[in-house]
């Protein structure tokens, strides 16, 4: 890469802190709040007068005003989403696989309606879902919450996988089938390796979408059964009545983006490109 | 090791495209055998029935005496080195050359894996290599490596998809002698497919010629050259490309563009009564007429011409003269362009004079050539009308002495120095 001229730097440098500032912004100040004495919140001040951990003894320790609610929707997330990302690429590898490597007739029409799907306003089929769930027993359910999920996350899973698996050269399953491999030993031993990088940044894409969703976990659950974290954070109540729940709530919001961070940090070395670099002229 | 026929080979692709129209090739075992073609001319198609990777639609494959045409790739033996090398890049280039070692479960133990692929390494020169990845290697060890992964599978034959045209120039010159080295040492069957028309002639102990599925002329490089069948295989071979002249037959003279030539007793019945016929003159059989001896002079045609650009090239020089076409012949003559992947620019004749030579852009040259080596062709059909079935035969019993002579030297070299 050529030098930068240092006015290119500064330019850079300028945009970066930018950027930066633009998306951490909310996370700091969410920090921030978690920290601060109830009775602190409306002092206009951005870092706490006194920092506190009471917001996290609200809903982690034992008796804690939350404590019962955030554990469970903790716990309800963790579960559903994990279920909800597996399920989802395992049949988005499947599906992409058939659509990159084949020739089948609607083929496209699977991935227009896949692409359909998640354009299609989640807000809209809440209310029908609402009822059919109640009618067939899954309202309030675990599976009642994964099935939406998989609309959600199949779509793109399959998109980008799709994708994905596009770039890996078709040859070189052809040469491992030259080399006397069976139609599952190619994939298995030429395609998955190469395959790996983006199933799990696609697992992790998938993940992130379930995680975050309010719309479906407020509407689909009523009690501590199934409700997930986005969801239960509205039914945050302050100790008194006089009390607002802000802190309790940014400490929770504080917690729920642990796992998110903790996942990037364990897939960082998966997600890196590149690895197919090599396979073919470069 | 084995022979390779095909019968009447046909592929049409699910839309009705018809890639290769029946196409019959006997390969002789440890032959090497050059399929070559414009691009689109169904040669790689061809390549992919035999190994397995395309279905045949209809014709018989048999390899080694067995009919193929409906085994997987994996049962027919074959190895195959593809254009952009398909290695795996998850995997060591040891790794790589043993994968199809390794596929062939509880055939061979480690110690037995690590001596083929020690052998093979050893015969491509990358010991050094083993430990690397594909992604660290240039791009001729990596043609190397997929090389050796050919080489450890003892395929009865081999087979190879355009593998040089990712490679500059210099390191293809290079990789092309290694081929040629490791299939005579080797003795293996080998069929390559290749759009460069040096490397098919280096090559290749035959080449095959195809244009739009249909295989125009089998025979050694020699005979393609000096006796081309039609238009087409005349036009493909030789670079610079041969020139293809109107011919305007008017008694027993032929007006040429810049020259009358007169029509020799030989040629005479050839031509059949036609007024118009394409001559074929290759550029190297032009001289610089004022370079010449008196008496070969006197045995050719002398001409001058008005020479629009030179190039000069060390060894040799190329000038070329700008002319216009006769109508009657045009319309083959742009189609036989098209069909060599051609721009269908002017019309010009390119001359290939000694580089000791005088004549330089704007000049009118003094040149000359010897009719005997002119080729006539019929303007309807392509067909070469001088084309001598005779010397034809002999130049590839020849060939064919000598492939089977330098194959026995070359063995005969391997068994001294193991």
């Amino acid at each position: 890469m050529k030098q930068l001229s240092t006015r290119a730097k500064w330019a850079w440098a300028l945009i970066t802190i930018f950027v930066i500032t633009y998306a951490l912004f909310p996370i700091v100040s969410i920090f921030a709040t978690s920290f601060k004495l109830p009775s602190q919140l409306n002092l206009g001040l951005f870092w706490p007068k006194t920092w506190t951990l009471v917001n996290y003894e609200e809903i982690l320790a034992p008796g804690g005003s939350a404590q019962t609610l955030f554990l469970s929707s903790l716990r309800n997330s963790i579960g559903i989403c994990l279920i909800a990302t597996a399920i989802a690429v395992v049949l988005a590898t499947l599906a992409a696989y058939a659509i990159a490597r084949l020739d089948f007739p609607g083929k496209r029409l699977v991935l227009l309606t896949a692409l359909g799907v998640s354009i299609f306003p989640v807000i809209s089929i809440v209310t029908p879902l609402f009822n059919l769930w109640r009618n067939i027993g899954l309202y309030d359910t675990w599976l009642g919450l994964i099935i939406p999920y998989l609309s959600l996350t199949l779509p793109i899973s399959i998109w980008t996988l799709a994708a994905f698996f596009r770039q890996i050269p078709w040859e070189l399953e052809q040469a491992a089938q030259v080399d006397g491999a069976t139609t599952w030993q190619a994939f298995r031993k030429a395609i998955v390796p190469l395959a790996a990088p983006g199933v799990f940044t696609t697992a992790l894409i998938a993940f992130f979408i379930a995680w975050n969703d309010f719309v479906y976990g407020i509407s689909l659950t009523s009690t501590d059964r199934a409700r997930p974290v986005p969801a239960a954070l509205a039914f945050f109540t302050g100790a008194s009545q006089f009390e607002e729940p802000t802190g309790s709530i940014s400490a929770a919001a504080i917690i729920v983006t642990v796992p998110v961070v903790i996942l990037v940090l364990l897939f960082q070395r998966q997600i890196v490109s590149g690895l197919t670099q090599g396979a073919v002229k470069g | 090791m084995a022979a390779i026929t095909l019968k009447d080979i046909v592929k049409q692709y699910g839309d009705g495209f018809l890639a290769v129209k029946g196409v019959s090739l006997d390969i002789a075992d440890g032959e090497f055998v050059i399929l070559v073609g414009p691009s689109g001319c169904g040669k790689s198609t061809l390549l992919r029935m035999i190994v397995g990777l395309e279905d045949i639609t209809a014709g018989e494959l048999t390899i080694g005496g067995t009919r193929v045409n409906d085994k997987a790739p994996r049962d027919r033996k074959l190895a195959m080195v593809f254009q952009n090398y398909a290695l795996y890049p998850h995997l060591t280039v040891f790794e790589n050359i043993a994968f199809p070692l390794r596929l062939q479960k509880g055939q061979f133990t480690e110690a037995q894996i690590t001596e083929k692929v020690e052998f093979a390494a050893k015969t491509l020169e990358l010991q050094d290599h083993l430990q690397r990845k594909p992604a660290n290697l240039s791009g001729g060890q990596r043609q190397r490596v997929a090389m050796g992964r050919a080489i450890v599978r003892e395929a009865q034959a081999f087979l190879f998809d355009e593998p040089l045209s990712n490679l500059d120039a210099k390191l293809r010159g290079q990789m092309r002698t290694e081929i040629a080295r490791m299939q005579r040492r080797l003795g293996t069957t080998t069929v390559y497919v290749t759009h460069d028309q040096t490397e098919a002639m280096t090559l290749g102990d035959r080449v095959a010629v195809l244009r739009k599925g249909e295989l125009q002329q089998v025979a050694s490089p020699r005979g393609l050259y000096e006796q081309p069948v039609n238009l087409f295989v005349a036009g493909f071979i030789g670079s610079p490309p041969m020139n293809f002249l109107p011919g305007e037959v008017d008694g027993s003279t032929m007006h040429l563009p810049f020259a009358d030539v007169p029509i020799s007793a030989d040629l005479a019945p050839k031509l059949g009564g036609k007024d118009v016929v394409i001559v074929g003159i290759r550029p190297e059989h032009f001289e610089d007429a004022n370079l010449l001896e008196e008496s070969k002079v006197s045995s050719g045609v002398t001409f001058t011409a008005p020479v629009d650009v030179s190039e000069w090239l060390g060894s040799e020089l190329y000038a070329y003269i700008p002319f216009e076409t006769n109508p009657d012949v045009a319309t083959t003559l742009e189609e036989l362009d098209r069909d060599l992947d051609g721009e269908g620019l002017r019309t010009q004749l390119i001359v290939t004079l000694g580089s000791e030579t005088k004549i330089r852009d704007g000049d009118d040259a003094q040149l000359w050539f010897d009719p005997a080596r002119m080729m006539v062709f019929d303007p309807e059909t392509g067909e070469n009308l001088t084309w001598d079935a005779d010397a034809a035969r002999t130049i590839d019993q020849e060939n064919e002495a000598d492939r089977k002579a330098s194959l026995e030297r070359a063995q005969a070299r391997e068994k001294a120095s193991a």
